[in-house]
């Protein structure tokens, strides 16, 4: 019924469009039948003002979006580069809006300034080698200094120092999730190829490698503040992209190829939520979840959580149906918590190994096939051999 | 250059040849004259174009209301791929593979290309038609096959093409990775073999019908910028596309053959692939080699054509016409250099990034030389708003906009944070969708008297241009804001990102405009197709233009000119020449006695 409504709507407007035409042709008195289609000055004239208008429009909606959705943009950076990028990024803005309001004015202006009636005549300007060089020579100067600005940040970001001291962490991306893993005490990635993936070595790491070790798979990725990690990538299936919007890090995940990306983040997960543009923005979101959660609680859904902020990692190549659910939480810690945090996870090795323990036993039921619950029966079987052990010395007694 | 065209005698041969009667078929199917192959070519154009639009219509609304159900979603596309009105992730993602894929390609490659190098090439130059009309007419009928195929993708069973426009492998190599990969993907691929096949095809006559079929007179440098435009376009096709069908032929190889072009090292759907050896990043090499200059084989013809209708309506030269020529000359040639601009985080050494920003960012000059002509073209003129006039200013203003943005995306540094976010979006639809558009709606709008003998209503034209001007702002300029909050593209919905909940009312509106702005083309499309038939009759030169194609009869002929072709005595822009009392001079009219050029 609605949409009949709309349809039956939509045709009367487009009705009283063609009469108001069709009208308007007939007010055009004394037009030759041949230019009636062709502008008249009273055409130039209503349009130079519109054109005007239209400039209006352009500037108020400009600065009106600056108002509304400037706080939208990622604000304060946080990574060590992040400023470098921020710095060259407000620059080049500078450049961008003055060039555009004064050539947008322009335009417009001339526009309106010089609408065409019958008794005008133009100027026949054909040629300027003096504006020709002006324009070209300011352009090419000011674009050059950008150029060198861009290139030596570019320099900074992209190269990574063989002497610098850096955390190595490998980024594995799949459809539709992400996995960290930790180098370890040494420091050293061990070799890894989807053709080793195998039960719990889901990311194909190479076990015969020394290297390989100590390393560490996780799913949540913890860093420490003040230092450069390391970010080495690769892909078990088809294009992702490592995307870190508040650290401005981004690299492509190419399977067949490790790519790399390495940056320092500033502030801890804590500190970054107590800034003051984040609060705004936290409660503002919070806001807006409440307001939805009315609706949905009220249609018999449930209500949202409230959201308090954490770094992310997105993927940004589309990847396949759930693109736009690939993401994993970024906790950048203080460096003791981050050391602590580490030293309470289990190494791909133990992992393995207690994989392996757990099938053994022929148990009725299905054998464990997750490591939690490998490790639930190793702390089980840890819990059951003290038992027996105070039960002895009891029994000895 | 040759000065001279040698078709003095030819001209006589081919107008004897067409005494015979054209029945249906040889007037308006399989036509070799120009003039209807391009009403062929404008027609499919338009009808791509809705499709396409409709299809951003489509995925605009889901990004607006992610999580309601709309009955319109389950009527378009059915109940495997919209079941209770809710669209399905996947064919979200078809919907903009396609969408862009129709909109680049098969409205402002070929429907702006195709429609105005083969009207305007022959009648501007002052030959009888192009060097090879049969050739002409298959071009044609390759991109009308092209287009057909592309529909045909749309039907398969497993959804077309998903893997975006720029069909990246592994994802668009792999049926497992994504459905649409499977037999959507083959057709998109053949689909674009085919268009190569037309596009090439075309360009290649436009170039050799410039090189040698201009008229006694009609010197390079007396040639109109539409025609510079459309031939150095040409150029660009010529050497870019190929690129593109050899990546097609290496990926079909990849797909069908077991063949490792792009491909190595991959565990997917439980196991590991036999792949080994190859790399996306070449796909992407090859892809951006034909990609860039493509967007510039978009632009240029715009371009020109907005040149071209500028002078016209200032009533004065386009300002700096050498100039002009030269900056088209440098994009063309430094759009080959630039591609690796696309590929600034794909994994390749940083060093080529740093070589890609300084030919990126050299692109600009030309560019912005062209605007400050453009804007000095209106200064002290005699401005006619015609609609194809407001649709020209339109065009400079959001190429300014567009092109400005492109300065942060053209610095590798800066495009680390807003590679593949809607701030991308923002950019090449301000520079494609909407100023290469409005050229293509300018070209329509001042070409319509000659390509179908009457004019377009003007003030359906005025409401056309000022309700899609306004909306088109209101879609794009927003986007930028989103793109900086760090928005990722090709997302089904933000609602898994609580982070991203303060921009959904920013989707909201933007949705809004493009429903508003795409329900009034309708208002072009009814003013286009009922002054076909009804609008008011044209005269020979309603726009007072000095070029050769308002020359000839109103009525179109075989062979353009009933007698012999004009000789050409003077550049195109002798509008106000203090010369002459009349405000404008066309090429055809000999130098008074004494008679000195006043131009470089």
């Amino acid at each position: 019924m609605t949409s009949l409504l709309v349809i039956i709507v939509l045709v009367l407007l487009a009705v009283a469009l063609w009469q108001l035409t069709k009208i308007f042709d007939l007010t055009q008195v004394g037009a030759s039948s041949d230019d009636s289609q062709v502008a008249s000055d009273n055409d130039n004239n209503i349009q130079g003002y519109i054109l005007f208008g239209f400039l209006a429009f352009i500037y108020i909606f400009t600065i009106y979006g600056l108002l509304k959705w400037g706080n939208l943009a990622l604000h304060t950076p946080a990574s060590e580069h992040g400023l470098l990028v921020d710095n060259l990024m407000n620059i080049t803005w500078v450049l961008i809006f003055t060039v555009q309001v004064i050539t947008q004015g322009l335009l417009y202006w001339f526009s309106f300034k010089y609408k065409g009636n019958k008794d005008k005549k133009a100027l026949f300007f054909a040629d300027s080698n003096k504006l020709e060089a002006i324009w070209s020579i300011i352009p090419s100067v000011v674009l050059a200094c950008l150029i060198l600005y861009g290139l030596y940040a570019w320099n900074n970001i992209m190269f990574v120092d063989k002497d610098e001291d850096v955390i190595e962490i490998e980024l594995y991306a799949q459809q539709f999730k992400w996995t960290a893993r930790y180098a370890g005490a040494d420091n050293t990635l061990g070799k890894a190829n989807v053709r080793l993936i195998e039960g719990v070595n889901t990311l194909g790491v190479d076990m015969s490698d020394k290297n390989s070790q100590d390393d560490i798979v996780v799913s949540e990725l913890h860093i420490p503040k003040g230092k450069k990690v390391h970010f080495k990538m690769r892909s078990q299936d088809v294009l992702h992209s490592a995307y870190f919007p508040h650290f401005r890090a981004q690299m492509n995940c190419v399977p067949g190829m490790v790519t790399e990306f390495a940056f320092v983040p500033t502030y801890t997960t804590a500190e970054y939520r107590e800034l003051p543009f984040m609060v705004e923005k936290v409660a503002h979101i919070n806001k807006l979840r409440a307001e939805k959660s009315v609706d949905l609680v009220a249609k018999g859904g449930t209500a949202l959580d409230p959201y308090t902020f954490d770094y992310l990692l997105l993927c940004n190549k589309i990847c396949g149906a759930s693109h736009y659910n690939m993401q994993m939480k970024v906790v950048v810690d203080t460096p003791e918590d981050y050391k602590k945090w580490l030293s309470e996870k289990t190494t791909l090795a133990q992992d393995i190994k207690a994989a392996a323990a757990a099938e053994k036993p022929a148990a009725e039921g299905a054998a464990p096939t997750t490591d939690t619950a490998a490790k639930v029966i190793d702390t089980v079987k840890a819990v059951v051999d003290t038992v027996k052990a105070a039960v002895a010395k009891v029994a000895m007694k | 250059m040759s000065a001279e065209a040698h078709d003095h005698d030819h001209g006589h041969d081919h107008e004897h040849e067409h005494h015979h009667k054209d029945t249906f078929i040889t007037k308006y199917i399989f036509s070799i004259d120009h003039k209807m192959i391009a009403k062929q070519y404008l027609i499919t154009g338009i009808v791509m174009g809705v499709i396409g639009i409709a299809m951003s219509l489509l995925f605009r609304m889901q990004l607006a209301w992610p999580e309601e159900s709309f009955k319109i979603f389950n009527v378009l596309l059915g109940d495997k791929f919209a079941p209770d009105g809710v669209m399905a992730n996947d064919i979200y993602l078809a919907l903009v593979t396609i969408h862009g894929t129709i909109m680049v390609f098969f409205v402002l490659t070929a429907g702006l290309s195709g429609t105005f190098s083969n009207l305007l090439i022959p009648l501007q130059i002052g030959a009888r038609d192009m060097a090879s009309g049969f050739m002409n007419m298959i071009s044609y009928w390759l991109f009308f096959i092209s287009a057909v195929v592309m529909l045909c993708s749309l039907f398969v069973e497993a959804g077309p093409a998903s893997a975006g426009w720029t069909i990246y492998p592994p994802l668009s190599a792999l049926p497992q990775a994504i459905p649409g990969s499977g037999t959507g993907m083959t057709l998109w691929l053949v689909s674009m073999a085919i268009f190569i096949a037309s596009s090439l095809m075309g360009s290649l006559n436009y170039i050799v019908t410039v090189i040698n079929l201009r008229t006694k007179g009609m010197s390079m440098t007396r040639l109109p910028l539409t025609i510079w435009t459309f031939f150095v376009t040409a150029i660009i096709g010529v050497i870019s596309f190929p690129v593109l069908l050899s990546a097609a032929l290496l990926l079909i190889f990849d797909r069908s053959f077991g063949t490792s072009f792009f491909l190595s090292d991959i565990y997917i759907a439980g196991e590991v692939l036999h792949y080994q050896g190859g790399s996306p990043v070449l796909f992407e090499h090859l892809f951006w080699f034909l990609g860039h200059p493509e967007v510039y084989i978009v632009i240029l013809p715009a371009m020109g054509l907005v040149s071209e209708i500028m002078a016209t309506n200032s009533r004065k030269p386009i300002f700096g016409y050498r100039a002009m020529i030269m900056s088209v000359l440098a994009i063309a040639f430094l759009s080959t250099i630039v591609w690796g601009h696309h590929m600034f985080i794909s994994g390749m050494n940083p060093f080529l990034g740093s070589v890609f920003t300084f030919t990126t960012l050299l692109i600009a000059i030309p560019s912005a030389v062209k605007a400050f002509s453009w804007i000095t073209t209106l200064w002290k003129g005699n401005l006619q708003f015609n609609p194809a006039m407001l649709f020209s200013i339109g065009m400079v203003s959001t190429f300014i906009t567009g092109g400005l943005t492109g300065i942060i995306l053209g610095d590798s540094t800066l495009d680390i944070n807003v590679h593949d976010t809607y701030f991308v979006i923002a950019h090449f639809h301000l520079v494609m969708g909407i100023s290469a558009l409005y050229g293509m709606f300018a070209g329509i709008y001042h070409w319509f008297p000659k390509m179908y003998g009457r004019m377009l209503n003007k003030n359906l034209g005025y409401i056309h241009f000022w309700v899609t001007a306004v909306c088109a702002y209101g879609v794009f300029f927003p986007m930028h804001f989103i793109g900086l909050a760090g928005l990722p593209r090709r997302y089904y919905t933000n609602t898994n990102f609580p982070l991203f909940d303060d921009l959904q009312n920013v989707n909201v509106l933007i949705t809004t405009f493009a429903l508003v702005g795409g329900a009034f083309q309708l208002v072009f499309l009814y003013n286009f197709f009922s002054s076909i038939f009804y609008g008011k009759k044209a005269v020979q030169n309603p726009w007072r233009s000095t070029t050769l194609e308002w020359t000839t009869p109103v009525e179109h002929i075989h062979g353009n000119w009933p007698g012999e072709i004009p000789h050409v005595y003077r550049w195109p822009y002798d509008y106000s020449n203090p010369n002459h009392d009349v405000d404008f001079v066309p090429q055809n009219v000999p130098m008074k006695e004494g008679e000195e050029v006043l131009h470089h």
